[in-house]
């Protein structure tokens, strides 16, 4: 389990250091029944196409991930050392839910899953991804997504 | 992720996410936020159990249906407690060191003795993580031990940054010795770890290449050294 308070004194330290930035407001967009929406996944685990270049030491940009790429053919390029990979080395749904969210869509739970899911090198200082945050909603509205979750590592 | 989650939002486009860390949640205020208690890497919680999966990507949806926010909730369930991992043992013996003829040697010769299990294991999972680097398995060892010493050695792959592919050849290698290892049954991330850091060849390589980057002039060489070869929760075992 992860609570900051169980981690060992030098990660809860860096951890807790690290700047966040602050929001005055936040923005909060209201939309349709879950069962109508359709749905992406933004990880920050630095995942790609095996044939996608690596992300490199404070990469701010992102790599795409069509909805029907097999598992086999995502490997993960993360500048991190400090978390566990263990868990997407037996099983990609650890990081990216893909298989979950097909099924959800089968269920009749979520409406549907996007063509384009993405993913970030999440070691960066986050104001770095604000041009290509906002970049990305422009292809994710072009997609009709109007559901995004964020995954985090 | 959480500053991601407010650029997203702020173009229009509805967000929700899972918070690994709460207090930085409880700062960045992003629109929608499921806490888990679950370890770093792990969002989705334990692999292959897709029905806890399935709640937790569930209840991060729901959050989608609120009608106001910031929303930052707690899911309620830690991870399920896995079985027991005192039984569990690394599949081949390795040698113990020192061994006479160095390290990149030692370890060539534990990924010889991994291969099988390697193999195994990719068969089983029908994938493998290995692979980002662009190297194979032997070729990773070889990059990373030719900084040991001068000169630094040619960089097989002259569109990454010589610093970027250590880093790449280091996940490459560790991912190898992981999923071998992962080959018998009743390994836990945290075993892994300690197995790989305390008892492989392929771990004390990273630890005097550690000490080697840290002597050297280029900065990103020496961040690489600094953060980014030895977990903090390993760098104790450094000598």
């Amino acid at each position: 389990m992860v609570r900051a308070i169980d981690l060992d004194e030098q990660s809860r330290k860096h951890i807790l250091g690290v700047p966040c930035p602050e929001f005055a407001e936040t923005a909060f967009v209201v939309g349709p029944p879950l069962a109508r929406r359709r749905v992406a996944l933004i990880s920050t685990a630095g995942l790609h196409r095996r044939n996608d270049r690596p992300f490199a030491v404070g990469a701010n940009d992102y790599r795409a991930i069509p909805g029907d790429t097999p598992a086999a053919d995502l490997v993960m390029s993360h500048v991190s050392t400090n978390y566990d990979r263990t868990g997407f080395q037996q099983d990609l749904n650890v990081v990216l839910p893909l298989d979950r969210l097909r099924e959800l869509v089968a269920d009749g739970a979520v409406g549907a899953v996007a063509a384009y899911h993405y993913s970030f090198m999440g070691a960066t200082d986050p104001t770095r991804l604000e041009a290509t945050g906002r970049h990305l909603a422009g292809l994710l509205k072009a997609d009709q997504v109007d559901a995004v979750v964020l995954l985090p590592v | 992720m959480g500053a991601l989650a407010h650029y997203l939002e702020q173009e229009g486009v509805p967000t929700t996410q899972v918070s690994l860390i709460r207090e930085h949640s409880e700062r960045i205020r992003p629109p929608r936020a499921l806490w888990v208690s679950f370890p770093l890497g792990r969002p989705l919680g334990p692999p292959d159990q897709p029905e806890f999966q399935r709640r937790v990507l569930l209840a991060a949806l729901r959050l989608l249906e609120r009608a106001s926010g910031p929303v930052l909730e707690d899911f309620p369930d830690d991870e399920p407690a896995t079985p027991e991992m005192e039984g569990w043992a690394c599949p081949v013996n390795l040698p113990a060191p020192p061994q006479p003829d160095g390290l990149l040697p030692a370890v060539v010769a534990e990924i010889e003795r991994l291969r099988p299990w390697y193999e195994l294991a990719r068969e089983r999972r029908g994938r493998t993580t290995f692979g980002a680097s662009g190297l194979a398995a032997e070729d990773t060892a070889r990059y990373l031990s030719g900084y040991l010493d001068d000169p630094a050695p040619p960089n097989p792959r002259p569109e990454v940054k010589p610093a970027d592919l250590l880093k790449l050849a280091s996940e490459d290698l560790k991912a190898f010795y992981f999923e071998a290892a992962a080959a018998q049954p009743g390994a836990s991330g945290d075993r892994l770890a300690d197995w790989f850091w305390a008892e492989t060849a392929a771990g004390r390589l990273h630890f005097a290449l550690q000490k080697r980057l840290l002597t050297l002039p280029d900065n990103a060489l020496q961040l690489l050294g600094r953060m980014m070869l030895v977990p903090r929760s390993q760098a104790h075992r450094a000598n």
